[in-house]
């Protein structure tokens, strides 16, 4: 087997509440679109276990931890110092028990690979990657992404290269593995200034020995296709190239679209089908093939999650989808999305930006570039 | 903030009798740009790099080398300094540097030198004021420049539970009016814009989506 599919039903407990947008229905939706296409098969899933406290205690203070299980319990305290019973991460029943499973899944994903049983292993429950040590942030509680890349460090010694799409900044890893120069993040989001969490300057490079292994590459609010592939194709190649890691983590949320309502750029199918194709050639010329995927944004969850997740994973299956998704997967969901569910699998509007942005993204892909000394 | 709370309090200094050698080594042995001058323990004077860099061409002909070597910190010194009090508020002291045109500032109180204020500390405040401390999204409301509407707007934030990191109000290019520049610690500010906008101002960022 070439490719796994981490899943379980179970993945629906992470949720933060009926109006919030993080909607875990968005990975049931994308399955089920997967296997009516005939892209996926049931002996390519794996179900997960919930991740240990051990494990999560690599990269989570003990104290945090606690805290989490005791909200989920029904507990009531003040825990916005640790981010939690806040606006963005409001307490939900169980939620250490829904947290673990995520971290769990990834898990499983970075385990599969490591050992050899497979060359890509998927797990799109994850990718949380704003979590910090002792703070929830951005929907995320745990860290996924960080008790991953901990796991192989520790346990399977591999130089990591973590590439993060999602169009938000991926703090929560980049902090975790500031000083480390066995383990590259690679962030190519919408520029702080604009968007969420607010980190991720070119000015960001690592800190002690871990300098110059973590990269930065902020485009501006309303990038498209166009601009957006100048700019990956000018960074990730070149600095993935000259790491040379083991293995590559790539946390590929899809709220970079134009359609998602929480960031201001402009991606379509287009993108996202490149990036994909990129890294996961990328993985067979560096590291064996070895690669793990996850997860993260993604706020349209009928319109676009689906589509760009199947998407990808047909690029890691190596299989072709058909140009429309199936009449038996819109007529499944037809009840509960509040518009027409998408015929095309890809997208044929292609927003074309109004504002010229490609200059300013040249000029900061130059200036990064100038300053990444070990390439 | 006041010059105290930004200030470099490690000072490196020359004495009026040092030889001008020995103030260029320090220079390039410490990698800094400005060296207060002593006498005894009072504050006598400032020898930067410039003022090398100036005399240089007269100076550093071979003929001179010798007169060099006997050139004592005290006659190529600026006197008296232009110095900054440790209460200062760091916009004065900025100021003060932007209209002598120097690059830094000796701290004096009660006649003791207590620290230096640089060009580069001013600027590391300015990128920790217009930056971003903690994970916060951009909020950017155009008011009309009359009392009360900064709290109106901080209100609807409060309101949504939403903790406020920063603000910046700085005059609008709209004749009148005022932007209010916040970052708040949400990764979702939709509701707080929607509720900002029905009380009649006008949200520039985030923007409508199409
Ligand atoms: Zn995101």
């Amino acid at each position: 087997m070439k490719a796994a599919y981490i899943h379980s039903e179970r993945f629906l407990s992470y949720r933060f509440g009926k109006e919030h947008p993080f909607n875990p229905l968005r990975l049931e939706l994308a399955r089920s679109l997967m296997t009516d296409m005939g892209l996926l098969f049931p002996q390519e899933i794996i179900l997960p276990r919930p991740a240990s406290e051990r494990l999560l205690r690599t990269v989570h203070s003990p104290q945090y931890v606690n805290i989490v299980k005791r909200l989920g319990q029904g507990e009531k305290m003040d825990a916005s110092l640790f981010g939690l019973g806040t606006e963005d991460n409001p307490v939900f029943p169980d939620m250490h028990r829904a947290g673990s499973l995520v971290v769990g899944a990834t898990i499983r994903a970075c385990a599969a690979v490591a050992r050899g049983l497979v060359l890509h292993a998927v797990n799109l429950a994850g990718g949380l990657h704003h979590a910090h040590r002792a703070c929830a942030s951005g929907f995320c509680i745990y860290n996924d992404i960080s008790v991953g890349i901990r796991l192989l460090r520790r346990h399977y010694r591999m130089r990591v290269a973590y590439v993060d799409l999602d169009a938000h900044h991926g703090d929560g890893v980049q902090w975790e593995f500031y000083d480390d120069p066995d383990v590259l993040t690679l962030s190519i989001h919408e520029n702080g200034r604009y968007l969420f969490p607010g980190s991720g300057g070119i000015h960001e490079l690592g800190e002690g020995p871990g300098l110059g292994f973590s990269v930065n590459v902020p485009v501006e609010p309303f990038t498209d296709d166009e601009s957006w592939i100048w700019c990956f194709d000018s960074v990730v190649p070149r600095v993935l190239s000259s790491f040379r890691p083991d293995i590559i983590v790539l946390q590929f949320g899809c709220d970079a679209h134009y359609l998602d309502p929480l960031s201001h750029l402009s991606l379509t199918s287009t993108a996202f089908i490149h990036a994909a194709r990129s890294i996961h050639q990328l993985s067979h010329r560096l590291c064996a093939g070895r690669l793990v995927v996850l997860g993260g944004g993604g706020y349209d969850v009928f319109s676009v999650v689906p589509r760009i997740w199947t998407l990808l994973w047909a690029e890691l299956s190596d299989r072709i989808p058909t140009p429309d998704t199936p009449p038996d997967w819109r007529a499944r969901w037809r009840g509960i999305s509040p518009l027409p569910l998408p015929v095309r699998l890809r997208d044929e509007n292609t927003p074309k930006c109004q504002v010229p942005v490609f200059e300013v993204n040249r000029l900061t892909v130059a200036r990064l570039l100038d300053s990444l000394h070990w390439l | 903030m006041l010059v105290a709370d930004i200030m470099s309090t490690r000072v490196v200094t020359v004495n009026v009798s040092d030889s001008l050698c020995h103030a260029l080594a320090t220079l390039q042995k410490e990698r800094i740009r400005h060296l207060p001058v002593l006498d005894g323990d009072r504050l006598a004077g400032i020898l930067t790099d410039r003022d090398l860099r100036d005399m240089s061409p007269a100076v550093l002909r071979e003929e001179n080398i010798e007169r060099l070597s006997k050139l004592r910190v005290g006659e190529v010194m600026k006197s008296p300094p232009i110095t900054a009090h440790p209460l200062d508020p760091v916009e004065d002291a900025a100021r003060l540097m932007y209209v002598h045109r120097i690059g830094c500032l000796p701290v004096v109180k009660e006649g003791a030198l207590v620290g230096i204020l640089t060009e580069t500390d001013i600027l590391r405040c300015l990128v920790e004021l217009m930056g971003v401390s903690r994970p916060s999204s951009r909020l950017e409301v155009v008011v009309p420049d009359t009392p009360g509407h900064l709290a109106s707007v901080a209100s609807v934030i409060r309101d949504f539970g939403v903790n406020i990191i920063s603000v910046i109000t700085p005059a609008s290019k709209k004749e009148g009016f005022r932007s209010l520049v916040f970052r708040i610690a949400t990764i979702d500010p939709r509701q707080i814009k929607q509720a900002v906008t029905a009380l009649g101002y006008e949200v520039i960022w985030p923007p409508d989506k199409r």
